[in-house]
């Protein structure tokens, strides 16, 4: 009878406990493209998932969901995981911009971000990094490093983040090479380890010496590292296990500290639907070390680069600049509003090849 | 000329690497159709063998072991299946979508010390002088030995099922299981030993992506391509040599698309993105226009009592 009557109230005890746990802990919940260990983009947002369990300790629970296809498939999973539970979910790919939107109508007390996008709504709210800011000093390495003047670029799917990029490279590697030319492959995929490199070694075969990516795996390093003399810069990850050839440099995303920020706003209470687009200068984009591959002179261009954009003293995207059809852009001096670069569906002057619809 | 900076030598070469994973995958899966099973775990075989390969490879240093432990992976997630389906009877159809998702779970638990990881590099078997050869040398052989035992394999299992007994006894077990049970044949065991075969072709498709084709370990990183020897399968009309088409004119319209992209040329890159799978199955069900048919017992279970 004791025995029975200690163990009621263990038993009592231990479900209040939970039940009590359950209440107070913060559920976050991320939805990713890809697998966590592609050593690329998917990669670094679980590396800031991770930083959220550390910061927050117990009273934090996250989930996470990998390789969701970007379709209507991503509604069922975000569905699924407000369902389960989840305060606050992040969705970290520009192709689940609506299904977010739809399950977020749907549950108007959770908390959704949506990386890349551009769509908001009372409970949702997007984040991204100035990529492009990156992809300047990039340019430049690469200006200043290719012998053969062909630059190879690894894109994913034609969205402003994305061109964007491809715009910013290569102004600045015009800026230092004029006799720069792109070539240019859509893999119309993020995440494909050998399209990525069978799409990288067609570029080497047609002459390119330097490969950047925006595709999410480490697979055009492995392939530049496989045909030699060829350099390739880090993307989203730092990607050193390839340095210090291929890999000269990288851009690094930082999703922790905004990650950390945004769960405590949610734990406060105080969280509102915002954008955030930050750069380099708040830490949101990093360089990586710039490897010995590359001559003392170039690193220490880029890193003035990199210092200038960083204070705010140089913007990627300031006139004179053209479009591709030949049309005025910006005039001398002039900068790119955020809103032209959010929506941004035009090449520069000079890039060959026309963006896919 | 319209394929202005584009190698036609190289371009074939890598046609060549492009369609050798693909290649064995299908091989498998064609036997273990034509013996009447069907496994649809074949990107979870894949993948198995893609992590066990590399991870052998780099332990060992030898890719040749690699490629041994790959098949050996490949056929024990394999035997897994077989034991589900050809002893428990479990349905193929939902083991074999199983078998696909332990695969890639087992993979990335696998894998997670391998990422970032270089194998060590396979040698490329040059053959003397026809290596010298022009275009034909560069194109033909001057290749890795794991493109030579894909083609050795076509012609071996052609020729097992259209001339030998034991080509004729897994046909029939694969037609009508219960007439080859009645003349005395194994069903069970020899499906068994389909299964397993595979299995063990899907682990080395697997490892020459890892191994050679990439090469590195990435998680999920067959990204479908156990999918589409499936289907070749299928288009193919379970006949060897249309296998080999077939992964051709995949992994040739795969490359050629990146590289006309890569050379600027002005076709719209989406109808090029969906070449690869648009004339591969538009060539392969032209060809099937004869009377080539699924085998009859695919997909059955067996028992004797039944």
């Amino acid at each position: 009878m004791r025995i029975t009557q200690l163990l009621t109230t263990a038993a009592l005890a231990l479900g209040l406990a939970t039940a009590a746990v359950a209440q107070d802990k913060t559920k976050v919940g991320f939805i990713y493209v890809g697998p966590i260990g592609d050593g690329g983009w998917t990669y670094e947002h679980d590396k800031g998932r991770l930083a959220v369990e550390e910061h927050f300790g117990d009273a934090v629970e996250t989930v996470y969901q990998e390789s969701v296809p970007e379709g209507a498939d991503a509604e069922r999973a975000i569905t699924q995981m407000a369902l389960q539970g989840a305060d606050l979910i992040f969705t970290t790919s520009f192709g689940f911009m609506e299904p977010t939107l739809a399950v977020a109508a749907k549950f108007p007390n959770v908390k959704f971000e949506h990386a890349t996008g551009y769509k908001t709504a009372p409970n949702v709210s997007t984040y991204s990094a100035r990529f492009y800011e990156g992809r300047a000093v990039q340019g430049h390495i690469a200006g200043r490093m290719t012998k053969s003047n062909i630059i190879g670029y690894i894109a994913s799917f034609p969205i402003p983040e994305v061109i964007r990029g491809i715009n910013a490279a290569y102004i600045h590697a015009k800026k230092v090479n004029p006799d720069v030319e792109f070539k240019i492959i859509w893999a119309f995929t993020w995440f494909d380890p050998a399209k990525e490199a069978d799409a990288a070694t067609a570029l080497i075969d047609q002459g390119a010496d330097v490969i950047l990516q925006h595709t999410d795996s480490t697979a055009p390093q492995a392939a530049a590292e496989k045909a030699g003399n060829v350099i390739t810069f880090g993307q989203a990850s730092d990607m050193s296990e390839y340095a210090p050839l291929p890999r000269v440099s990288s851009i690094i995303d930082n999703w922790a500290p905004y990650y950390i920020a945004r769960t405590q706003a949610v734990i406060d209470g105080t969280w509102e639907s915002t954008e955030t687009w930050d750069g380099i200068g708040p830490g949101m984009v990093g360089i990586g070390e710039i490897s010995d591959a590359v001559p003392a002179d170039v690193k220490e261009e880029a890193l003035a680069l990199k210092n200038a954009i960083a204070q705010g003293a140089y913007h990627p995207f300031t006139g004179p600049l053209k479009k591709q059809d030949g049309s005025d852009w910006l005039a001398t001096g002039e900068v790119a509003d955020d809103g032209t670069l959010l929506g941004m569906n035009f090449y520069v002057e000079g890039i060959t090849g026309q963006i896919p619809n | 000329m319209v394929f202005g900076s584009i190698d036609p030598t190289l371009l074939l070469a890598s046609l060549m690497v492009a369609a050798t994973p693909i290649l064995f995958a299908a091989l498998g899966e064609l036997v273990v159709e034509r013996a009447g099973v069907l496994n649809l775990g074949v990107e979870g075989m894949m993948i198995t063998g893609a992590i066990c390969g590399f991870a052998v490879a780099v332990n060992t240093g030898s890719p040749l072991v690699g490629f041994v432990a790959a098949a050996a992976g490949g056929a024990v997630l394999a035997l897994l299946f077989a034991l589900l389906t050809q002893y428990a009877l479990a349905n193929q159809v939902a083991s074999g979508l199983a078998l696909t998702l332990f695969g890639l779970g087992l993979s990335a638990l696998l894998g997670q010390g391998y990422v970032g990881i270089k194998p060590p590099r396979t040698p490329k078997l040059d053959i003397p002088l026809l290596s010298d050869i022009p275009f034909f040398g560069r194109v033909l052989f001057s290749h890795d030995l794991m493109v030579y035992l894909g083609l050795a394999l076509v012609v071996a299992v052609w020729a097992m099922l259209k001339y030998t007994r034991a080509g004729l006894i897994l046909r029939a077990v694969g037609e009508n299981h219960e007439a080859a049970h009645a003349l005395g044949y194994k069903v069970v065991r020899i499906r068994v030993l389909a299964i397993l075969f595979g299995g063990a072709c899907a682990g080395l498709g697997g490892a020459y992506i890892s191994l050679i084709r990439v090469p590195q370990w990435t998680e999920g990183m067959t990204a479908g391509a156990g999918w589409i020897a499936l289907a070749l399968v299928v288009f193919a009309s379970w006949k060897a040599g249309r296998v080999l088409l077939g992964a051709w004119l995949f992994g040739g319209v795969t490359v050629l698309q990146l590289n006309l992209q890569a050379a600027g040329l002005a076709i719209p890159v989406e109808y090029l993105s969906m070449s690869p799978y648009l004339i591969t199955i538009l060539v392969l069900v032209i060809m099937a226009r004869d009377k080539s048919r699924a085998p009859a017992s695919l997909g059955r279970s067996f028992h004797a009592s039944q």
